[in-house]
C-alpha cells in the first residue's frame, strides 16, 4: 500500500480512529507520518484533523452551495465560512461569533452537543463588563430556547433546557450552602 | 548542545515515577486545556506583531505572577532539532510547536509537571502531567496556572461555545484529557479489538500505535475524551477514570486467562524478552519498546520480583533516541545508538538484576 499523503513511498504507518461511528483510516509513510506529528506511542497522537472536518462538512455542502460559503465572512480576520471548511481551522475568536448560527450543528456532530457547560473565566483586569453574570446569562437562554422552539430545533430546544435546568440546580445548591454557612 | 538538557535526562521525569493509580497498567495522565487571548487572531493566521504581542503578555503575567516565575522560561527557543525531539519524547512540548518561526514561548514548572506553550496551535496551551490515573491530580497542576494567568488575561470566552479554540474540535472546556495505559494481555488474548470499539461508543477516542508489521508499538494505548463541549470538566475526568478502570478490568480478566490456559508459554516470552534486553549488543528503540512490554507484563504479573516499575520505565524513556544522546551527552548515528542503547539497557538491568538475586539467596 503506498502512502496516501505523497502517493510515492510505501506505507508504514496505519491508523484508525473511530468517531462518532466514523471510521477514519489513514497510511502513511514514516516521513508524512511525521509531519503530521504521528512520532511514537509515547507521543500525544494529534487527531487526523482534516478527514474528520472533510466528513463532517460533506453532508453540509449539500445544503448549502459554495457560493453562499464564501460569502460569509468574518469581519475581524478576513476568513470565509469556505475557508474554514476547508482548513478546520477558525482565524480568530469572533469567527465563532460570525459562523454562530451554522456552527451550532457542526458543534453537535463534534462534540454531540453545543451549548458550555464547563467552568467560567474569572478575570480581574480592568475590562469587567463581559463577565458572565448567570442571572443575565438564565434570560438570554430563556430567549433562545423560545427562539429553537419557534424554529422546531429541538435538539438545541433540550439542550438548552438541559443547562438551564443544571443551572438552577447549581444556584439552589450555592444558595443553600450559604444558608447553611449562616 | 544544550547542557541544561542533558542534566534533566540524568534525571528520571517524573510522570513516569511508577507512582499513582493502576499504576501497574497506566504509565502516565496528561490534561491539556486549550486557551486564547480576547481579540488576538490565532497563531496559525495572526502575523508575527500579533504573535509577538502574545509572548509579551504571557510574559506580563509572569512578572506579576510567583508561581510563574519560578521554573524554566524558554522565549523565542531556538533549539536544535536533538533538543526539540528530547523535549517531544518528555512530554514537554507537542510534535508540532517548534515547527515554524520563533515567535513561541515555553514555560517549563520547576517539577517538570507543567509545562505551557505559547503560541502553538492556540494561544496558550497549559499541559498538566500525573503518574499513573490521575486525571484529578493532572487537572488540578494544570487548573492552577489556568487560574493565575486568566486573573490577568483576559480569555476568549462565549457564552455558548465556551473557552474559544482555534479548531472547533478543543472548543468549550478546552481540555484533553488523555491516558497510556499499557494492554498486552488484551493484544495477546485478541480482546482489544472488541474493547476499543467498546470505548469508542462511550464518547472516548483509544489510539495505538503500529510499528513495522501489524503489531502495535509496545502495546501501548492512549485513551482520551473526544467531547469538550457540552460536558464539564469534572464529567470529562469521571469519564475517563470510569472507563480507563473497565479497561484495566478487561485486561486483568486476559491476564488471567493467558495464565491459566497458557501459563508456561507466558512464562518464556517474558523470560525470552528479559533474557534478549539482558545480553543483546544491539537493539533500537522499537525493539527495547517491544521487549520492555513482555518485561513490564512480567514484572505486574509477578513472574520478575525483582524490578521496579519506575526503572522499566526509566529505561522505556532513556531508551529514546533524544534521550539516549542526551544522556551520553553525544549526538550518535543509528547504529552507534543501537549499540549503546544495548548497553546502556544491559546496565540498567543488571544492576537490578545484581540486588533482585542478592535477594533472592537471603530468602
Amino acid at each position: 500500500m503506498t502512502c496516501q499523503d505523497c502517493k510515492k513511498n510505501q506505507a508504514q504507518v496505519h491508523f484508525t480512529q473511530i468517531v462518532n461511528n466514523e471510521k477514519l483510516s489513514l497510511s502513511l509513510c514514516k516521513d508524512c507520518a511525521s509531519a503530521r506529528g504521528f512520532h511514537s506511542p509515547l507521543d500525544n497522537v494529534p487527531f487526523p484533523l482534516a478527514e474528520i472536518l472533510s466528513s463532517l462538512t460533506t453532508g453540509l455542502s449539500e445544503k448549502t452551495t459554495g457560493k453562499d460559503n464564501e460569502k460569509l465572512k468574518c469581519e475581524a480576520c478576513g476568513l470565509t465560512f469556505g475557508d474554514f471548511t476547508r482548513k478546520g481551522r477558525f482565524g480568530c475568536g469572533q469567527c465563532y461569533r460570525t459562523f454562530r448560527t451554522r456552527l451550532e450543528g457542526n458543534m453537535r456532530k463534534i462534540h454531540g452537543a453545543s451549548l458550555h457547560r464547563g467552568s467560567i473565566p474569572k478575570f480581574e483586569g480592568e475590562k469587567t463588563e463581559n463577565l458572565p453574570i448567570p442571572v443575565k446569562e438564565e434570560a438570554r437562554l430563556e430567549t433562545e430556547l423560545r427562539k429553537a422552539i419557534e424554529s422546531e430545533d429541538f435538539e438545541r430546544a433540550a439542550e438548552i433546557r438541559d443547562k438551564l435546568r443544571l443551572m438552577k440546580e447549581d444556584l439552589e445548591r450555592q444558595e443553600q450552602a450559604e444558608k447553611s454557612k449562616v | 548542545m544544550n547542557t541544561m538538557f542533558e542534566q534533566m535526562a540524568k534525571n528520571p521525569a517524573a510522570w513516569l515515577s511508577g507512582k499513582g493509580n493502576e499504576s501497574l497498567v497506566v504509565l502516565s495522565t496528561r490534561v491539556r486545556l486549550a486557551r486564547n487571548i480576547a481579540g488576538c487572531m490565532y497563531p496559525s493566521s495572526a502575523d508575527t506583531e500579533t504573535k509577538q504581542r502574545v509572548v509579551a503578555y504571557f510574559d506580563s503575567v509572569r512578572e506579576r505572577s510567583k508561581s510563574l516565575n519560578e521554573g524554566l522560561y524558554f522565549k523565542a527557543p531556538e533549539f536544535s532539532e536533538l533538543d526539540k525531539n528530547f523535549l517531544i519524547e518528555r512530554h514537554l512540548i507537542s510534535p508540532v510547536f517548534l515547527n515554524g518561526d520563533l515567535s513561541k514561548a515555553l514555560y517549563i514548572d520547576t517539577s517538570e509537571r507543567v509545562s505551557i506553550m505559547v503560541n502553538e496551535e492556540d494561544h496558550l496551551r497549559i499541559q498538566g502531567l500525573a503518574p499513573g490515573l490521575d486525571a484529578r491530580g493532572a487537572y488540578k497542576l494544570a487548573r492552577k496556572f489556568d487560574k493565575e494567568i486568566a486573573r490577568h488575561l483576559e480569555y476568549d470566552f462565549d457564552n455558548d461555545f465556551g473557552f474559544l479554540t482555534a479548531c472547533p474540535t478543543n472548543a468549550g472546556t478546552g481540555m484533553r484529557v488523555s491516558v497510556l495505559i499499557h494492554l498486552p494481555g488484551l493484544v495477546l488474548t485478541r480482546e482489544i479489538e472488541k474493547v476499543i470499539s467498546k470505548i469508542t461508543r462511550s464518547g472516548l477516542v483509544v489510539r495505538g500505535f503500529y510499528g513495522e508489521g501489524s503489531d502495535v508499538l509496545g502495546n501501548l494505548f492512549q485513551v482520551s475524551n473526544q467531547n469538550t463541549l457540552g460536558v464539564s470538566e469534572d464529567e470529562i475526568m469521571e469519564l475517563i477514570e470510569k472507563v480507563t478502570k473497565e479497561i484495566n478490568d478487561n485486561e486483568a480478566a486476559s491476564r488471567k486467562r493467558l495464565m491459566d490456559e497458557a501459563a508456561d508459554m507466558m512464562e518464556d516470552k517474558i523470560w525470552r524478552a528479559y533474557g534478549i534486553l539482558q545480553n543483546a549488543r544491539m537493539l533500537t528503540a522499537d525493539e527495547v519498546m517491544n521487549l520492555l512490554s513482555a518485561v513490564r507484563l512480567g514484572h505486574a504479573m509477578k513472574i520478575i520480583n525483582f524490578l521496579d516499575v519506575s526503572l522499566i520505565n526509566q529505561i522505556l524513556l532513556l531508551s529514546q533516541p533524544a534521550h539516549l544522546q542526551k544522556y551520553y551527552g553525544s549526538e550518535m548515528d543509528p547504529n552507534k545508538r543501537d549499540y549503546v542503547r544495548a548497553q546502556l539497557v544491559r546496565e540498567m538491568l543488571g544492576s537490578a538484576n545484581g540486588k533482585g538475586t542478592r535477594k533472592g539467596l537471603q530468602a
